[in-house]
């Protein structure tokens, strides 16, 4: 059996301590996080654990105003290409949600991470969503 | 590969149902059985789009249920296809490529969906199951959500500013609201204005409730089969010619969403089948399920280049009359989308634009149509091409 490279829970154990996990491909080179089976590049499966840098900039954003039962709204969705390449989507935090314009994209960010409680159909697993914070 | 024919075809009507998933969907098969002059012992299997049948109605396993209600030979598989808002196009083009093989002579494909009784939260919260479970989800990543990221990522990409990309996103909803109030068939049947749109609430910015089609009720069906065997079957036959799916995963993976992977790789595949290219095509059913999802539609299908749809729809070339006419029938912004259904009620609408039987709303002399059809975050892409 082929071993997963990182797992949801390993990738969450790295958050918790402060680390941000990447799949850096030996093939390459590219950086894959949050984690995916193979290199979400080149599909390569020569992969290891690296801590990447939490620091990115906002490519594109919404502000959710009608959301799905169980999230209380408006709240700001990002997507987020991170310095060392890898896109990822989460929320930005400590931000006025009507303040969110054109001007949010291009803007520096810190990733940062929220826990969410088990739901219904959930499977008992804690859900994870990462965090945006503008740094300027 | 042998040439497949489309023989009938039915939709109900789209809105909110009294009837359960079964029953709409029994309407529409034992009409398309009559359109077909067969009966459903003729047929040798179903396959069938549906969601959220679990949610909606707590019911599960589907296909063979829906066989029954229409009484279907023990010997037919059903079975259930499941590709978010493509299901039933990805049904369509597996059943189609089944009887192109010479696996089967005739089987029936379409799809069910009863989304209304859900309710707006439980469906919102459904419908974004199809995001990544433990990746996407919990940023409370929605529909509207991906559609409102990508007008905001068109608009800095394209150098369109903001203000002008929602009137010409505003215009898409007016074009298809026109060709919805001659639909019969449509959820909405009424005409709408650019203010109608933009005096709207806010869903998800900087889409309006305007921007964005409803949530539906609706069932559709069509039977087909092998061309050779069941020549003049029917008075109008309309011709499969070719089909296509791609693939992609995660909407961040996705990076640059205004290009859609899922359909750039799935369209060349279904043109090069049918050995046509855009300029071929006369009419086209695309996936709207947002105005900004039809404008990046219309350039990823090649009518217009990449950064110039937005200008395109504000210049009418898609509407009924225009160079490529798009939505005749409303589209999923006002005839609805029933998701497990929309993409056998585009296949509907196609192929009876080819027949010309739509009415004030056809597109006059339309020999070539085109089915378009996106599911989850930009993941799946499905294309079905018909001739006449």
């Amino acid at each position: 059996m082929k071993e997963y490279s990182l797992t949801y829970n390993q990738f969450k154990q790295g958050l918790r301590e402060g680390k941000l996990l990447a799949l850096k491909c030996l093939n390459c080179g590219n950086f894959t996080t949050p984690p995916n089976g193979v290199c979400s590049y080149c599909g390569s499966l020569k992969l290891e654990t690296n801590t990447i840098s939490n620091k990115g900039r906002i490519k594109t954003f919404t502000v959710i105003r009608v959301g799905p039962s169980g999230f209380d709204t408006p709240y700001i969705v990002a997507m987020v290409e991170l310095a060392d390449g890898p896109w990822v989507m989460g929320n930005v935090i400590g931000f006025d949600t009507e303040k969110a314009d054109m001007n949010l994209i291009g803007k520096e960010v810190t990733v940062g991470h929220k826990f969410f409680p088990p739901d219904e159909y959930e499977g008992g697993i804690e859900g994870l969503t990462l965090t945006f914070r503008l740094t300027d | 590969m042998r040439e497949v024919v489309i023989l009938g075809v039915s939709m109900t009507k789209f809105g909110i149902s009294e009837l359960s998933m079964k029953e709409m969907f029994a309407q529409a098969a034992l009409e398309a059985l009559e359109e077909s002059n067969i009966e459903a012992r003729d047929l040798e299997a179903l396959l069938i789009g549906n969601v959220l049948g679990v949610f909606e109605e707590s019911q599960g396993n589907i296909a063979p249920l829906l066989g029954a209600e229409i009484g279907i030979r023990n010997d037919a598989p059903t079975t259930r296809f499941e590709g978010a808002c493509a299901s039933a196009t990805v049904a369509i083009r597996h059943g189609a490529l089944m009887v192109a093989s010479g696996i089967y002579d005739i089987v029936m494909v379409g799809g069910t969906e009863r989304t209304t009784i859900m309710g707006t939260p439980l469906a919102t919260k459904t419908f974004a199951m199809g995001s990544h479970s433990e990746y996407e989800r919990f940023a409370g990543i929605t529909f509207p959500g991906v559609f409102g990221m990508l007008a905001h990522q068109y608009s800095r990409k394209y150098g369109i500013p903001l203000q002008d990309l929602k009137k010409s996103m505003a215009q898409v909803a007016v074009k298809n609201h026109d060709n919805g109030s001659l639909n019969p068939h449509a959820h909405f049947q009424k005409k709408i204005t650019i203010d109608t749109v933009l005096e709207s609430p806010m869903i998800a910015d900087p889409l309006q409730l305007y921007d964005c089609c409803p949530f539906s009720d609706g069932a559709a069906a069509l039977v087909v089969a092998d061309a050779t065997k069941f020549k003049g079957q029917v008075s109008k036959p309309v011709y499969f010619i070719g089909t296509g799916q791609g693939t992609a995963g995660t909407i961040y993976s996705q990076k640059d969403i205004t290009r859609i992977v899922s359909r750039e790789a799935s369209i060349k595949e279904a043109y090069k089948q049918a050995s046509i290219g855009p300029k071929d095509v006369d009419v086209c059913e695309l996936h709207d399920c947002f105005t900004i999802a039809e404008i990046v539609a219309s350039e990823g299908l090649g009518f217009f280049e990449y950064g110039k749809g937005a200008a395109a729809a504000d210049h009418g070339d898609t509407s009924r009359k225009g160079k490529i006419p798009i939505n005749p029938s409303g589209g999923l912004k006002a005839k609805g989308h029933p998701i497990g259904a929309t993409g056998a009620a585009q296949a509907y609408e196609i192929v009876k634009q080819l027949r010309g039987e739509c009415g004030e709303r056809q597109v006059e002399g339309a020999k070539v149509g085109l089915v378009d059809t996106l599911g989850g975050d930009l993941c799946t892409a499905c294309h079905l091409i018909f001739r006449r």
